[in-house]
């Protein structure tokens, strides 16, 4: 294995453009060094983007959008009051993933372009509307999150392809984001079933709701169905219970160690509820506290 | 295959070692520096045996490569007694009886300085979920959770 540690994205691109064999990115390392360890995957090229200039930074821009460095850590997260306080969603998701010292090293890059379909940042990610900058040999695009992965492990970025930026939108004014996962215990598992939620109020009533649901299908899903269900309502019951089997129709789960196909489909209708009760009252100035409290 | 060169602070004091790019850095302190406080118990972060701070942050060190380690600041259960005199938690865990075989011990002292470098007053729940990645299959943890509670106290009063 040949370990480098690139100073550009450009450096980057061009070195994994250019090599045969299996390449891995590392960022903070807490997938691909299990893998590496485990024999699963191992890499003929490594290539370490925390050499790169400002992949530590989280700027908040002019317009209240967030730009996030492919190596800011989940417990950068957590410390930004800023962005904790515009994304609580993301910022908690991102928190539930593995311990404190995972936490010290795990980001949402990584997160995203290890494929899981149980990762907790992603469906906040999506819910949320942030898209990631993907630099290559031919430049840079920006890509939705939803459309990164592609299947458990998968994800649709070309060979000589990295994601360079997370880029969060302005939360703007009278919204707000939940995240809520179940797993058997309080802390350190794999979620069994995810579900995020971001909308914005209107008065009382619901508009630009997302809703992305993860562990209940190869991907992620952005379920525009649960989004209909309740915007333009006030989240009043009926809403809340069309949301729950808007996203209990959408599950196309498997049958594992954590849960069976039955249980993961009724609980995506019960922990959208919830997501969505946090992110109206969120959106209405109330402080939350999430599953990680 | 090329052995890679890298400058490394561990426990203040200024270090280099070559490594093969596949080592962890849990690899590298253990059989390289020597410095075999820190332990592998799973070698894939599930555990917290061999945690170590890096740049002031609890990490695994079993999921940091040694290459990573160039130019950073790295402290191991070794670098936090003074020469003799140990350091309250670690006089606190040896008070509340807080381990039995010891494995995992080294890592828990250090995600616990770590904690109270950052909260010098936890809760119980905080210290728990603070060290939720740090097993001990011998305590069932209350010694443990005492014990850091204890030097927490002690080391509010002293301050």
């Amino acid at each position: 294995m040949n370990y480098h540690s690139p100073a550009s994205f450009a450096e980057a691109s061009a070195l994994a453009a250019n090599v045969d064999g299996v390449t891995r990115f590392l960022a903070g390392g807490t997938d691909v060094l299990v893998q590496l360890r485990a024999d699963i995957v191992t890499p003929d090229t490594l290539i370490d983007i925390k050499m790169i200039d400002g992949v530590s930074d989280i700027i908040q821009n002019d317009d209240g959008s967030w730009t996030l460095g492919v190596a800011v850590t989940g417990a950068e997260m957590t410390e930004h009051a800023g962005l904790s306080q515009d994304w609580p969603g993301v910022v908690e998701a991102m928190d539930l993933v593995g311990s404190t010292q995972v936490q010290g090293r795990a980001t949402l890059t990584g997160n995203l372009c290890n494929g899981s379909p149980a990762a907790d940042s992603v469906p906040a990610m999506v819910a949320a509307g942030v898209t990631v900058t993907v630099t290559s040999a031919d430049g840079s695009r920006e890509v939705a999150v939803e459309k990164v992965p592609t299947g458990p492990g998968r994800t649709s970025l070309a060979k000589g392809e990295l994601v360079s930026a997370v880029n969060i939108p302005a939360r703007g004014d009278n919204a707000g984001d939940a995240y809520l996962r179940f797993i058997p215990r309080t802390e350190m598992d794999i979620a069994v079933v995810g579900v995020a939620v971001s909308l914005r109020l209107d008065g009382d009533i619901v508009t630009e709701a997302r809703v992305c649901l993860g562990a209940v299908a190869p991907t992620v899903l952005l379920v525009q169905d649960c989004a209909d269900a309740i915007n333009g309502s006030t989240l009043d019951d009926a809403a809340l219970d069309a949301l729950a089997v808007a996203a209990s129709a959408a599950c196309n789960p498997i049958t594992d160690k954590r849960g069976t196909v039955e249980f993961r489909t009724d609980v995506a209708g019960v922990l959208a509820k919830r997501a969505a009760k946090i992110a109206y009252a969120r959106a209405n100035g109330e402080t939350v506290k999430g599953d990680h409290a | 295959m090329t052995k890679i060169h890298v400058t490394t602070t561990v426990n203040g004091d200024e270090t280099e070692f070559l490594c093969d790019p596949r080592e962890t850095l849990l690899d590298v302190l253990r059989d390289r520096l020597n410095l075999t406080g820190a332990k592998e118990g799973c070698g894939t972060g599930d555990c917290g045996a061999c945690s170590v701070t890096m740049e002031g942050r609890l990490v695994c060190s079993c999921l940091v490569l040694g290459a990573e380690a160039e130019g950073k600041d790295i402290a191991t259960v070794e670098g936090i007694a003074d020469g003799d005199t140990l350091h309250p938690l670690q006089r606190k865990f040896i008070e509340h009886a807080a381990l039995q075989c010891g494995i995992c011990t080294p890592g828990i002292l250090v995600a616990a300085k770590s904690l109270l470098e950052k909260n010098p007053d936890p809760s119980e729940t905080e210290v728990r979920y603070w060290l939720a990645g740090n097993l001990c299959r011998c305590t069932g943890y209350d010694k443990i959770i005492r014990a850091v509670m204890d030097a927490a106290t002690e080391m509010r009063e002293a301050s």
